[in-house]
Order: C-alpha cells, then sequence, then structure tokens
C-alpha cells in the first residue's frame, strides 16, 4: 500500500478487518509483525523514542470520537500541542489558535468545555488540534461515525479543504462510503488484515468485484456473510442429523 | 508483574523530564494533597478524640493519666498517623486517580497525547506520582498533628487533664528520630507503594466502564492491604530490631 504526497486516501473495510490497527502501525503506537512502515520514506522499525517523537510532531491524528482531553475548554485543547511543542509566545498562540478554529467554524466555541459540544462540534474541534502544528500527514479514524448528514457533510469538506490547504496528505479511515468518495483520491478496501481492491473512487463506484461490490452497496450477504460461523441450522434445531 | 515492573520504570525513566516542568507536579499536589486536606483533617480529629478518650479511661486505673499525651503523640507518630493517613489517601485520591487515567486510556486521551507527541508518562503520569508522592508524608503529619489536637481537646480542655503534664510527658517521650522520623520514613513508603499501585491500575484498567470501576476497586482494597503489610514490616525493622 502506497499512499502518495498530497492526496486524500481512504482505507475502508468491515468492522475487525485491521483499519484502525493500520492508523496504528502508520503512526508508530503499534509495531508490525511482518513487513515494513515507512513514512517520509524512512522506516518506522527500529525507530528510538525520540525519532518516532520527532516524526509524529509532523503527523496529526483524528480519533474516532475525538479524544478531546475533558478538564481542557476548546482552545486550550487546540493550544494544547502548540504549547507543548513551541515556545511562542501566548499571544501569537492565541491567533493560532483562533486561526485554526476559524478554519473549523468554531473559533465562537473556544470557552466551552468538550463536555458542552455535540459529537459534530467536538470532531471539528479534535480537526483543529490534529491540524495545530500544520503536519505533512493527517490521519482520520471513523471521522464521520455517530454524526447527523450535516456534520457528515461538514467534516467531509474540512478534511478535503484543509488537506489541499496544508499541502498535506490524509489517510481516512471510514465506512461512510457514499461520503468518502465524494473527497478522496484514491481507496483501499481492507478485509481480514489484507488487501482485497484498491482504485479511484470512480473505479470502485463501477467495481464488479464481488467484495467491493457488496461493500458499496451495502449488500447484507456476499463474500462476508451475513451469518456468524455456526454449526448446520438443522442440528442446532435438533430437527435433522 | 512484570507490566507494573516495566510501568514504574518509565515513571521514573520519565520523572526528570516531568520535574523540569514542576508546575505539572504542583498541580497534581494540589490534586493529591490539597483536596484530601478535608478528610484527613476531620478524620485526624476524630482519631486524636478517641485515642485521648480511651488512653485516659485506661491509663485513669493505673494513675498515670497525665500519661495521656505521650501515649496519644506515640500512637499517631508512629502508626495511626502514616497508616490511617495512607487508608484515607488511597480512598480519596488513590481512587481518584485510577479514575482519571482509566477514563483518559478508554477515552483515548492518552492516544491522542502520543499522536501529538507528547510522552503521557512524562506529561501525565510521572507528575501524578510525584505528586503524590510528596503529598501523603505532608498529609500524614497534618493528620498526627490533628489527633494530638483532637486529644488535647479531650483531655486538657473537656477532662481537666494537667496541660503542663500532658505537654511535657509527650515531649519528654517522642523521640525526633526513632518515632517521627520512623514515622515518616513509613508515610513516604506508605505514598510511593498506594500512588504507585493507584496509577498502574488506572493506566492498566480494560478500556470500558466496567474494567476502570474494577481498577478503582483493586486501587483502594490493593491500596489497604500493601500499606498494612508495609506497616508491618516497616515497624519489625524501626521498632523492634528484627
Amino acid at each position: 500500500m502506497a499512499v502518495p504526497r498530497g492526496k486524500v486516501v481512504a482505507i475502508m473495510g468491515g468492522s475487525g478487518s485491521g483499519k484502525t490497527t493500520l492508523l496504528r502501525l502508520i503512526g508508530g503506537q503499534l509495531k508490525a509483525d511482518r513487513g515494513d512502515v515507512l513514512v517520509e520514506s524512512q522506516p518506522l522499525d527500529g525507530m528510538g523514542h525520540a525519532e518516532l517523537y520527532a516524526l509524529r510532531r509532523k503527523m496529526g491524528m483524528l480519533f474516532q470520537f475525538g479524544a478531546l482531553f475533558t478538564d481542557l475548554n476548546v482552545f486550550d485543547n487546540v493550544a494544547f500541542p502548540l504549547r507543548e511543542h513551541t515556545s511562542l509566545p501566548a499571544s501569537m498562540i492565541r491567533d493560532l489558535v483562533l486561526m485554526k478554529l476559524h478554519a473549523v467554524g468554531l473559533r465562537g466555541a473556544e470557552s466551552l468545555k468538550p463536555a458542552e459540544l455535540s459529537g459534530g462540534m467536538a470532531r471539528r474541534v479534535a480537526l483543529a488540534r490534529a491540524i495545530a502544528l500544520d503536519p505533512m500527514l493527517v490521519m482520520y479514524d471513523e471521522p464521520f461515525t455517530g454524526l447527523d448528514p450535516i456534520s457528515v457533510g461538514i467534516i467531509g469538506n474540512l478534511i478535503r479543504q484543509l488537506n489541499d490547504a496544508l499541502g498535506a496528505t490524509s489517510i481516512v479511515v471510514t465506512h461512510d462510503v457514499q461520503e468518502s468518495l465524494k473527497i478522496v483520491d484514491y481507496v483501499y478496501f481492507l478485509s481480514g488484515g489484507h488487501i482485497v481492491s484498491h482504485g479511484t473512487p470512480r473505479e470502485v463506484l463501477e467495481s464488479k468485484e464481488p467484495f467491493v461490490y457488496q461493500f458499496v452497496h451495502g449488500k447484507a450477504d456476499g463474500p462476508v456473510p451475513f451469518h456468524y460461523v455456526a454449526p448446520a441450522y438443522g442440528k442446532d434445531l435438533g430437527v435433522s442429523g | 508483574m512484570g507490566s507494573a515492573t516495566r510501568f514504574m520504570g518509565l515513571v521514573l525513566l520519565r520523572s526528570s523530564a516531568s520535574l523540569r516542568r514542576f508546575h505539572l507536579t504542583i498541580d497534581e499536589l494540589h490534586f493529591a494533597g490539597v483536596l484530601s486536606l478535608i478528610i484527613i483533617i476531620v478524620s485526624g480529629l476524630f482519631v486524636g478524640l478517641v485515642l485521648g478518650l480511651q488512653g485516659y479511661e485506661t491509663l485513669k486505673r493505673y494513675g498515670s493519666a497525665e500519661a495521656v499525651g505521650t501515649l496519644v503523640a506515640l500512637a499517631l507518630v508512629r502508626e495511626l498517623g502514616p497508616v490511617v493517613a495512607a487508608l484515607l489517601f488511597a480512598s480519596r485520591a488513590g481512587s481518584a486517580m485510577t479514575a482519571e487515567l482509566g477514563i483518559m486510556k478508554s477515552t483515548e486521551q492518552l492516544s491522542a497525547m502520543e499522536m501529538m507527541a507528547v510522552d503521557p508518562f512524562a506529561r501525565v503520569i510521572s507528575p501524578m506520582f510525584w505528586g503524590g508522592f510528596l503529598s501523603m508524608p505532608l498529609l500524614a503529619a497534618i493528620f498526627s498533628v490533628m489527633g494530638i489536637f483532637g486529644g488535647y481537646l479531650i483531655t486538657v480542655v473537656i477532662i481537666g487533664v494537667d496541660s503542663g503534664a500532658f505537654w511535657s510527658q509527650m515531649q519528654s517521650s517522642v523521640d525526633l528520630r526513632n518515632d517521627i522520623i520512623n514515622g515518616v520514613i513509613k508515610s513516604v513508603v506508605f505514598g510511593a507503594a498506594v500512588t504507585a499501585i493507584a496509577l498502574f491500575e488506572g493506566y492498566d484498567a480494560p478500556p470500558t466502564a466496567e474494567g476502570v470501576s474494577h481498577a478503582v476497586t483493586r486501587t483502594v482494597v490493593t491500596s489497604a492491604l500493601a500499606v498494612l503489610a508495609l506497616d508491618f514490616v516497616l515497624t519489625a525493622f524501626m521498632f523492634t530490631g528484627v
């Protein structure tokens, strides 16, 4: 799997297919048993703590439910990476935070606590925090999960616009076929920890490959079976040998 | 056991980074220490009142009621101060540390911190450890002082034991090295043990509501057992010459 610089790439697949694991491998939170993970042509395997943390400073990650720090307000959440990694004066940090919040449409919510935000707002604050240091790679873990259609559209547009504005590269792990195909450049399908298909959004929509067809069209049965593995139905009910 | 050892190794390894930003430890000192003051002060006062009353009733039978000050002070400084303060500390601050860390883990706040290239051990866990470690001896000392004050109130002010005898007997019997310093050493050991247990249980908690609640329970139970067992071992070494 390769993610070209400047592109938005979606990773799709059913639950348990290894999508989030893949993001954790790229972020260096997990180590691969086999194979190599390279970020900016640097292999993560064997990288020391300091090198890994230096690389992570160039990454941003949006977690599934935002993972905002609940004891900090919106402003302090977005300011957190700036305060940790820069020695900028408070006035400049304030300006940068307000710019990031403005980019996600939440400049007016700077004093709210995470508990006061809706799901969509929390995701947008987390996005502002993820891009606070202008990362070269932004990873999104299920950014559309649990959001209303308006919020889904807002987050989708922000992913595309911020990627282009920052000149970054984005990896979006998602189940949301329709929304993600509108904004991504390329799609990989995972199943059982393997890449089963990949292509551009157009190729994906036109694909007759059984797994892709089932996933894109939301069919209940197909290569991903409806029934969990079980003994024969008749045998379980005791009506046949 | 291996993961607990590795956990504590990381806490200590990242301590220099966290202690360089001492304001983080001060915040945790406030959380673990200052916010535990009420329960420590009130409990210390009541323990002192009961000790004074029981001690007076017993010593009176032998015509040694004036020695009640000695009894109250030695019981508090050697044993009850460090032990009861540690048990209260585990219930109030230890359980809160476990819950906070467990919830931070289950809501991916610790993972988010890692992905922002901020080491959670240096930023959150080590300051929590040092905050708990430093606050415990102070809380134990406050507990003992309040207990002695409670003993004074009940025996001198209310019952009428001679004030001069109360303080002078205490002064002549309580030794700085054998009693006070040994008590402080106990409270330091208990502080380290309770804080380490609380933090490890929170960090190791399964990321579910049930997992965090069980971790909090384990913190209180394990800390209590650890404090009592350590107290026996330390007492054997300090006061009996084993």
